[in-house]
């Protein structure tokens, strides 16, 4: 890569239709780590991701995909990129092995290159014994696995993923994850989109909040729950609820949202106020530690997006 | 609209090879349907119409009706394979499989594929148009030395409507759309390029503008190298016949760059 950044985007922007659906956005990855893109719907990521690819050109703002300028070279910049998109796209008219083949092709890669390649990437992927399955019969998870390995083929070093897990169950979910850490100890760098806080917070090293177009808070998953929230939540739920936040709670908490039927109090000491829930068996309540979505959703509100 | 000219690269053929192995699987069934429906409209018009024409007229270029039709027939379907191709298949991989956009994650630009597919229908539409010769040339209605030569004009007629085609693909919100092309534009124009009936039958107007109809070039140019003789003005036809995919394969990539890379 003679010394490029992975990728580095710098003030980027793009507007359709009169709307800034990406208002500045600047971030860059360091080599061989995984960084996440968090938001909600609408928030800017897919965009992000197209412009970072050269898939769409921004209004403003510099892009350097593996040490090339993008759009300009982004066909060369793609040459060292693996992509998984958000919807599979996989090509219904061949097998496993033959999706794989055909891709390695658009990349230069010949057949006889690949005839060692592609049991290594179908069995990387969970899917040896299946070389000759049309994409129709597979699963929804061996799908989303073939699309990792299709992405593989060219050896890349950056891969980017746009919300990996998305319509998986939690097993399905758990391989690729696993997948992917495998991937960053073999020294892949990563960049994945996800509105799964859990996600986030066991494979990104770092990470951007985004909404409205802009990163509203970037850093280490552990330093981002530090710096924005109250170490402990206590969320109250149970008949009364409400009411009690609104009578109570202020006594035991400076920051307390209410989201239904439930009470999320931010406190650093949870004990005065786990004594007081004591006194009334009506409350239930559950203690835990803060985590990633109460940072998410403190910084991008609770309202639904749509 | 970014109307820069296509800039494609070699990686075009991997397009191209990738609809081509899609092909090869159902190979037979698609020769077959490809041949069946020329096929029937040939051998229907030319033996029935035909039979009310005895004489090898001077309008049939001395030959009888069917070879007449056989040879207008050969770059019809020509046009009907890169149409069928550009449009509905072309508009399943780029809409419907989202296969176009698959491969532009790869180091394939939006200009390689267009310009894939592109080949890829007129490759098609030759392998229609070859088969169509083969079984008139068996029935001994066209001089078979001649009728070799003809194949690289068969392609640049399926060059010509496949990227027609693939303006229209670009627009196109569903498959619905493609009727309007079909009833609106190729079917007025093979009645309007002598595919049918010489050209000579209709008024002058009809004539008049038969001359801007890529498909009545096509015909002009392909006829009477079937009948075993060099056509008048080949040059103006191919001239023609390429300018209209350079321009419209033009088109078709601004277009297409608006629709997917916006």
């Amino acid at each position: 890569m003679a010394g490029g950044r992975i990728l580095d985007a710098e003030g980027l922007r793009k507007s359709y239709d009169g709307r800034e659906v990406v208002a500045g956005v600047s971030f860059s990855l360091r080599p061989g780590e995984c960084y996440g893109l968090l938001g909600p719907n609408g928030a800017g990521k897919t965009t992000t991701l197209r412009c970072c690819l050269g898939l769409t050109a921004p209004d403003a703002g510099s892009i350097t995909l593996a040490g090339e300028p993008v759009p300009a070279r982004a066909r060369e910049a793609r040459a060292r990129v693996g992509v998984v998109p958000q919807f599979d796209n996989l090509d219904p008219d061949f097998t496993a092995a033959e999706n794989l083949r055909v891709y390695a092709r658009y990349f230069g890669i010949k057949g006889d290159a690949m005839d060692a390649r592609v049991p290594e990437l179908l069995g990387f992927a969970g899917l040896s014994g299946k070389e000759n399955t049309g994409i129709k019969t597979l699963s929804g998870g061996m799908k989303r696995r073939l699309t990792l390995a299709r992405a593989l083929v060219n050896d890349p070093d950056l891969l980017i993923l746009d919300e990996p897990t998305t319509g998986l169950d939690p097993q399905a979910r758990h391989l690729i994850w696993e997948r992917l850490k495998r991937l960053m100890s073999a020294g892949k760098t990563i960049l994945l989109t996800t509105h799964f806080m859990d996600e986030a917070e066991r494979l990104c090293q770092r990470l951007a909040i985004m909404d409205d177009g802009r990163i509203i808070a970037e850093g280490a998953p552990r330093d981002l729950i530090r710096g924005h929230i109250e170490p402990q939540v206590v969320e109250v739920y149970g008949e009364g609820a409400p009411e009690w936040a609104s009578a109570e709670a202020g006594r035991f908490t400076r920051r307390c949202e209410v989201s239904g039927e439930t009470a999320f109090c931010y406190v650093a000491d949870a004990a005065p106020l786990l004594a007081h829930l004591e006194e009334r068996p009506a409350l239930r309540s559950l203690h835990r530690p803060a985590n990633l979505e109460d940072v998410f959703l403190k910084l991008t509100g609770r309202e639904l997006r749509d | 609209m970014d109307w820069t000219p296509p800039r494609f690269s070699l990686r075009a053929l991997a397009v191209w090879r990738r609809n081509f192995l899609v092909w090869r699987k159902l190979a037979i069934p698609s020769v077959l349907g490809n041949l069946a429906d020329p096929m029937i409209y040939m051998f229907g018009l030319g033996y029935g119409l035909g039979s009310l024409m005895p004489e090898a007229l001077p309008q049939f270029h001395g030959a009888s009706y069917i070879a007449f039709l056989a040879t207008g027939t050969v770059c019809a379907s020509a046009m009907n394979a890169a149409s069928f191709e550009a449009l509905y298949s072309g508009f399943s991989r780029m809409h419907v499989q989202k296969t176009w956009e698959a491969i532009m994650n790869a180091p394939v630009s939006l200009d390689d594929v267009v310009v894939g597919e592109l080949l890829w229908a007129a490759s098609k539409a030759t392998l229609s148009g070859t088969a169509i010769l083969v079984v008139v040339s068996a029935l001994g209605l066209v001089q078979p030395p001649m009728a070799l030569a003809v194949l690289p004009i068969v392609f640049l007629v399926g060059l010509a409507f496949a990227a027609l085609g693939l303006i229209v693909t670009a627009l196109a919100p569903s498959y619905d759309f493609f009727m309007y092309y079909f009833t609106l534009f190729v079917t007025p124009m093979t009645l309007l390029s002598g595919v049918f009936f010489p050209l000579e039958q209709l008024p002058a107007a009809f004539q008049a503008a038969a001359t801007v109809l890529p498909l009545a070039h096509g015909v002009e140019a392909i006829r009477p190298m079937l009948f075993g003789r060099l056509p008048e003005g080949l040059a103006v036809h191919l001239a023609v016949l390429a300018a209209v995919t350079v321009v419209a394969l033009w088109i078709a990539v601004a277009l297409t760059r608006r629709r997917l890379l916006r």
